[in-house]
């Protein structure tokens, strides 16, 4: 970048990133900025690029700001807050020729780290800190909101709406929220007499999301699983998933316990709780609880990551072949094994796909953000009474951990959930004999009884092999006749998950395909591919098994690409087996380092591989 | 073994208990097990205990998990819904069953291989969660599914039908039970259906998990000379002390005020269990006399049984959650979802 476009004026579209030390108390001061931004009307995003760490490792964060939406990981960086002296070095390289660095001048920088291309900017950060504060723990947690009052004023964020996000985060502690207000002016006092505020680049308000919500995808998963009635939760803990379920009991605790007064005044209040959320000992029996509870008519769920799947596998053979709603939500992390455990990737599709030993398939839903998190939650459970089996919602720790500007969630007061084919004891009244496996609709879908019916609807639910009528058998056709159904029964649902998202260019030459969080980047890449006069179709897949728009858009174009977050190019793998279009009719774009993608590594990657 | 033989005209008309229901209608489908197994005396038992309680049959659920025992709940009480699952899962999917609707009697049967090998972390979680059930282990110290490989209750020095004798120190799920902090125990012996249906009684009634470890010779695979678990090793070496009755509920509520050497432990539905000569030093809801008292006789070879240890002061899964009484599955969705004026609200929050 030339010094021209340094010093340009460029209104909301930059990319800051912030070096820390994990463990520090920067997270707050990170998201306070983001969330000032959002509240100004302009569409951000931030991502926290964590170590897999309590305390002591380094730790990232970058906000990008994008008037038109763009908001997927930039991977150039017009402002960086050096806050680590461990990596000052990579985190000085990484910065746009032309750009920033904002620094800790408390200590000198060392000569050699100094770029000619890029103006330094250092704020004495510590010795302003202890000169105005006295706890040493306050010490090192207020530099942070000091730095975050610098950057204030060198972005031109509004000064007043960071103050009320200060006093809405400390309403009930005076002493914090006086001090968090003091090291914010401290930092920007100092920034306005040293700096000439705001740079070439900063923010300006606008209306872009004054009907958004900022929010995370576990919180909005937890919530889906809230508005679609669960009632019974099993799971384990385990990174990046664990929100989902300390956000699911936070919400039960306010919206599912009933408070009721004694009858005198002496006799105290009962707490009625209408859900039930057990910490299991491990994954297989968070299953299991999902099984037994979906067994008994109850809406149940599990939130998990990709090791807890892997244990999970023979109960979700259990719960397929034997027909048991059970929803698994899935926040993907970077496998295999421990893998990396705060890093995101998309490595579970084929694992959840065919989850399980013998003949299985399952339904998968594959949200792109925290909005459709919830939306796709609740469709989760309609699916699974429909059909009677598994369904994954296959989130990723990007979705799940980051907090998202999404439209503002909306719910329809007419929802009516699909329990499925249940029949009570007034629709048994009136039959001879009741078989589990027998009389499907047209969806391949047969009749269940609940634990507890009348007698007529009793059987055996059974693991082993069993005919249509639920009995036992070791026979070849009465065991196909069963399987057969499923499979058919599973293609059913293809009309049911949420629609492939297809957007067609005027003159397009080649289609990209990716789900989930890879929207935003695929998206911007497009338009960037068309300025290079790369004209591309998109289609987003959203759900398992697939709708036929899906092979239609592979067989449209001579040549499409498979945008996706795995090694293996796991989405073009099931696109190949399930629709029979040749594997090398797609060629696969991949990133699975672990972080968020960027639109520029879908750009070079195509254009590479296109040959120009 | 009744739930095999099944004459089409009876002699003599049945009993009928307060339901009006014989006990063949607390039978279920012919036992497909070895003639002779032990499993099967434990299924007759459950089909009269259940029958002397009047339970009605779809009230019940019964849960097990896989090998040769966990067979067995097609074999009783047809009226019931079952699920047989998977090897060690079934105290988690019954968790979940009763998380999902407390107004049903579980039982869930298991072998040993089952609940102290694959499943031991299901049946120690459940034990501490006191999961509303009855929970019995068919214990043959084999795998008899697999054909009869040792399982973790076989003795040391104990034999198998081929290969060397046992030198791993066995689990005893009694006393496993009392580390869990389970709050119902007991002991039995398939070949003893006097002692076994009284203690299937008791544990109906208990409220939280009752833990039944019923020794079951498998007679394929383990019923011979050398083997701890076979019908002669049991008749010579159990120590029947803790003799217990169960009085249910409806009858004789009245009774007789207990003489010396008796324990009575009202249950928490209002039933009484009666401990009949027990030693003096023995008290049924203390956990340190239990276990020595099971350790001194152990120590001699000798194998306690009786119902052991009973607690009826503890919480059940759902006591500790606060739930209503009525099953959370019967609630509606359209009660349980908030409405589209709270997502409004909520999402205040989120700005
Ligand atoms: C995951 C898994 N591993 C192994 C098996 C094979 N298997 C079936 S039954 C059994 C052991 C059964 O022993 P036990 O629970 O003591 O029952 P028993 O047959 O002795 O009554 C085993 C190992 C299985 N079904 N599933
Ligand atoms: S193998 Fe043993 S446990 Fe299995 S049915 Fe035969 S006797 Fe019973
Ligand atoms: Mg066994």
């Amino acid at each position: 970048m030339s010094l021209d476009t340094a010093t340009a004026i460029r209104v909301n579209d930059f990319s800051v990133k912030l070096a820390n030390v994990n463990g520090t108390g920067s997270a707050s001061a990170n998201s306070l900025l983001m969330q000032a931004i959002f509240r100004m009307g302009i569409p951000v995003s931030g991502k926290n690029l964590f170590p897999s760490n309590i305390q002591g490792l380094p730790t990232w964060y970058e906000i990008r700001v994008n008037k038109t939406g763009y908001t997927a990981r930039a991977l150039d960086y017009d402002l960086m807050v050096a806050m680590n002296a461990q990596t000052y070095a990579d985190d000085i390289r990484d910065v746009n020729s032309g750009g920033y660095v904002l620094y800790d001048s408390s200590w000198p920088l060392d000569e050699e780290l100094l770029r000619d291309d890029v103006t330094f900017l250092g704020v004495p950060l510590a010795t302003m800190c202890i000169e105005n504060f006295v706890a040493p723990r306050e010490r090192i947690l207020m530099k942070n909101i000091a730095y975050a009052g610098a950057i204030v004023a060198l972005l031109g964020i509004d000064e007043d709406i960071v103050a009320t996000l200060l006093s809405e985060t400390f309403a009930r502690n005076e002493r914090l929220r006086e001090s968090n207000q003091k090291a914010l002016r401290l930092g920007l006092d100092y920034a306005h007499e040293n700096f000439t505020c705001p740079l070439p680049f900063h923010v300006e308000p606008m209306t872009a999301t004054s009907d958004s919500i900022l929010i995370d995808g576990n919180t909005a998963a937890a919530l889906g699983c809230l508005y679609a009635g669960a009632t019974v939760a099993g799971w384990y803990p385990i990174t990046p998933a664990t929100a989902v379920m300390d956000n699911f009991t936070k919400l039960c605790a306010t919206y599912r316990r009933e408070t009721i007064p004694g009858d005198s005044p002496d006799d105290p209040p009962t707490v009625r709780n209408n859900y039930l959320i057990v910490q299991a000992e491990d994954e297989i029996a968070a299953i299991g609880i999902v099984l037994g509870a979906s067994w008994s008519g109850a809406r149940s769920f599990t939130s998990t990551s990709g090791p807890g799947i892997s244990l999970m596998n023979e109960l979700l053979g259990l719960a397929y072949y034997t027909e048991i709603p059970a929803v698994v939500i899935d926040v993907q992390r970077t496998g295999p094994s421990t893998g990396m455990p705060t890093r995101t990737q998309q490595a579970d599709i084929l694992l959840c796909a065919y989850a399980s030993h013998g003949d299985t398939k399952h339904i998968l839903l594959f949200p792109k953000d925290p909005a459709e998190s919830f939306e796709f939650a609740v469709a989760s459970f309609d699916l699974a009474e429909h059909f009677q089996t598994p369904v994954f919602m296959l989130m990723d720790l990007d979705i799940g951990m980051n907090d998202w500007v999404v439209p503002k969630l909306t719910w329809d007061e007419g929802y009516v959930a699909d329990r499925g084919r249940v029949l009570h004891d007034e629709d048994l009244a009136g039959m001879r004999e009741f078989f589990r496996y027998a009389n499907a609709d047209a969806d391949h879908v047969t009749a269940r009884t609940l634990p507890g019916s009348d007698e007529t609807g009793a059987y055996f639910i059974r693991g082993s092999g069993h005919d249509q009528y639920g009995r036992y058998t070791e026979d070849a056709d009465a065991y196909q006749e069963v399987v057969d159904r499923l499979k058919k029964k599973h293609a059913s649902a293809a009309a049911y998950v949420p629609a492939p998202i297809v957007e067609r260019r005027d003159g397009a030459t080649i289609g990209v395909i990716t789900l989930g969080g890879c929207d935003l980047a695929v998206r911007e890449a497009i338009d960037l591919l068309a300025q290079q006069g790369v004209v591309a179709d998109f289609m987003r897949v959203r759900g398992f098994p697939f709708a036929p728009a899906v092979r239609a858009f592979v067989e449209q174009h001579s040549r499409t690409f498979v945008v996706e977050q795995n090694r293996d190019g796991q989405l073009r793998s099931l696109i190949s087996i399930e629709t029979e279009v040749p594997i090398e009719s797609m060629t696969s774009v991949l990133a699975y380092g672990g972080f968020p993608l960027s639109a520029h590594q879908v750009v070079d990657s195509i254009i590479t591989k296109l040959g120009k | 073994m009744p739930s095999i033989t099944k004459p089409l005209i009876p002699l003599a008309p049945l009993p009928k208990n307060d339901l009006g229901l014989t006990i063949r209608d607390y039978e279920g489908a012919m036992s497909t097990l070895c003639a002779g197994c032990g499993h099967d005396s434990i299924t007759a038992a459950i089909v009269h205990a259940f029958w002397e309680l009047s339970t009605p049959p779809h009230t019940i659920a019964k849960l097990s998990g896989i090998g040769c025992s966990s067979k067995t709940p097609t074999y009783f009480v047809r009226g019931a819904h079952g699920f047989n699952s998977a090897h060690g899962r079934m105290a988690a999917i019954a968790t979940g069953a009763y998380a999902a609707n407390r107004e049903l009697t579980y039982i869930g049967i298991s072998g040993d291989g089952d609940s102290l090998s694959i499943g031991i972390g299901h049946l120690a979680h459940a034990i501490r969660r006191n999961v509303k059930m009855v929970y019995v282990i068919e214990n043959n110290g084999v795998y008899g599914l697999t054909k009869g490989q040792l399982s973790a209750s076989a003795d040391i020095g104990s034999r198998p039908k081929k290969g060397d004798a046992n030198v791993i120190a066995p689990i005893d799920p009694i006393l496993l039970g009392l580390a869990m902090g389970a709050t119902f125990l007991a002991r039995s012996f398939s070949g003893d259906k006097e002692q076994l249906i009284p203690i299937l009684k008791a544990a109906v009634a208990h409220n939280g998990l009752a833990l039944i470890d019923v020794i079951s010779p498998c007679v394929t695979f383990n019923d011979h000379e050398g083997s701890t678990k076979s019908y002669r090793f049991m008749r010579e070496h159990e120590v029947k002390e803790v003799v217990t009755d169960f009085v249910p509920l409806r009858r004789e509520i009245q009774a007789t005020i207990p003489t010396d050497g008796t324990r009575v432990v009202p249950m928490h539905d209002g039933s009484i269990v009666r401990f009949r000569s027990v030693p003096t030093d023995y008290d049924p809801r203390n956990r340190e006399s239990v276990e020595s008292y099971i350790r001194d006789h152990q120590s001699r070879g000798e194998i306690v049984t009786g119902l052991l240890y009973v607690d009826e002061s503890s919480q059940t899964l759902h006591e500790m959650g606060h739930t209503p009484l009525e099953g959370l599955n019967r609630i509606p969705v359209s009660e349980l979802c908030p409405g589209a004026a709270a997502l409004d609200a909520l999402q205040e929050d989120f700005r």
